[in-house]
């Protein structure tokens, strides 16, 4: 059984049918990379991957639950399923060992004891182990974006999704935070991740989805798909991402 | 006629008391009301959100002193009860705290990102525990300066209370005022006092904002 099941869905925004019919299987340790013109869907899929989205018709499932915005455990699921946005959405009035420990002690998988050994733990894993005792704005971009992640880890996540997270970063904090999803997707994280960063995509997933109006226009292997991209539409793709 | 004593700047301290009263009976009973007014605003209930906005449009648009007069001589004529000047003034105080109070925290609560709820939801939090932690903390700060102006216009106008036979601050001016002949020292005491009471106030929400700004 696939750790995310994905059985045609149907997203409307409105009149604009952004999904129209997705679907799409993750393994357990796979790290799925989805790529797109803007418009073509990625996020929203994304989003209805973590209920924050609901879809209009299909089914997703992870770990076998159905995933609704209803669904009882809403709560338990979302701590199972890390996001990470564009925007990293730091909580500006607390410092980063809060931002880390509080959803953690909140939802008792931790306690007041541990909670510091936790936030160290886990920004050690983004190299930002200095950080702990920092106000979010007093941080890079890049270094934001790092304690956003951190701060899914803590909650020991079996999947993570990624809404293209170096989009909003200046291009020199870009590499800093690819390494650290590197280094996750080593150590077998499961990994969905929308960008725009060709390279990392093709160095390190093991998949590329290409989508194209609503829809999943072609999936392979990295080398694959660019060396041998089967429809017209992902060839321009690639030319133009170049 | 009698000058000027330490025993009219006495009896003007002491009506202070009934200034306080009406303001603490105003904020301990309007506070909630008005957290659940700007929490109704922000309801993903659009019938909800309309009735609290019909609720603070409608409250926000009589004058104080119409608020006064018809809990005390409204009630008698329209429901046929006789209210008690206290409980009138602190239902009229009340609501009128509530309204504005309230729509001035859901501007706070509104100011702050949508995408914070959503980051406290996607981390498996409840409702409850992202307004609690994650918004309220930062629309406090928001809210902070709008709130204690409000609270300084509240404490001048509890001298409405007056007309009520409530002896507070304002109300003890004019009584020594006409016992003294001396108007303009007596008023320029009451506003003195006024003064002091607001000061310390203003300077606190200063402070209060600068340290829950922890971050700049």
């Amino acid at each position: 059984m696939a750790l995310v099941e994905i059985r045609d869905i149907h997203k409307k925004f409105g009149r604009v049918d952004v999904l129209k019919g997705v679907s799409l299987d993750v393994e357990e340790g796979e790290i799925v990379t989805i790529i797109g013109r803007s418009g073509s869907g990625k996020s929203t899929l994304l989003r209805c991957i973590n209920a924050l989205e609901t879809v209009d018709a299909g089914e997703i499932r992870v770990e076998g639950e159905r995933v609704h915005a209803r669904m009882r455990d809403l709560k338990q699921f979302r701590q199972r399923v890390g996001i990470v946005f564009q925007a990293f959405n730091l909580f500006p009035h607390l410092k980063v060992e809060r931002n880390i420990t509080l959803a953690p002690l909140l939802t008792g998988r931790t306690d007041k004891t541990k909670a510091r050994a936790l936030a160290e733990d886990v920004l050690a894993s983004v190299g930002l182990a200095d950080k702990i005792d920092a106000w979010p704005e007093q941080l890079s971009g890049g270094q934001q974006q790092r304690v956003a992640i951190a701060r899914c880890l803590a909650m020991a996540p079996h999947l993570m999704l990624f809404d293209e997270v170096t989009s909003a970063l200046d291009p020199e904090l870009v590499g800093e935070v690819l390494k650290v999803m590197e280094a996750m997707a080593r150590q077998g994280m499961t990994m969905i991740l929308v960008t725009h960063e060709m390279g990392f995509a093709r160095n390190v997933a093991d998949r590329i989805v290409f989508m194209h109006q609503g829809r999943v226009w072609e999936q392979g292997p990295p080398a694959k798909l660019f060396a041998n991209p089967e429809t017209p539409e992902l060839a321009s793709f690639i030319a133009s991402a170049k | 006629m009698r000058s000027f004593s330490l025993i009219d700047l006495a009896s003007l301290v002491a009506a202070l008391r009934w200034t306080v009263v009406l303001v603490v009976l105003a904020l301990a009973f309007g506070a909630p009301l008005a957290l659940g007014l700007a929490m109704g605003r922000i309801s993903r209930f659009a019938s909800l959100r309309w009735a609290m906005a019909a609720i603070i449009q409608i409250i926000q648009s009589v004058p104080l002193l119409g608020l006064l007069f018809f809990f005390y001589f409204g009630m008698p004529v329209f429901l046929g009860i006789q209210v008690p000047a206290i409980i009138a003034v602190t239902v009229a105080y009340t609501l009128y705290t509530a309204a504005f109070l309230g729509e001035i925290w859901r501007g706070g609560l509104e100011a702050v990102k949508q995408a914070q709820w959503e980051a406290g939801s996607c981390l498996g939090l409840s409702l409850w525990q992202q307004f609690r932690h994650i918004i309220a903390p930062q629309a406090l700060r928001l809210s902070l300066p709008p709130t204690v102006g409000f609270l300084v216009q509240l404490i001048k106008g509890t001298s409405l209370a007056s007309i009520l036979g409530f002896v507070e601050l304002a109300r003890a001016g004019q009584v020594v005022s006409a016992a003294t002949f001396q108007p303009l020292l007596t008023y320029a005491l009451v506003a003195a006092i006024y003064f002091a009471l607001c000061l310390p106030l203003t300077l606190w929400s200063r402070s209060l904002e600068a340290r829950l700004d922890g971050s700049r």
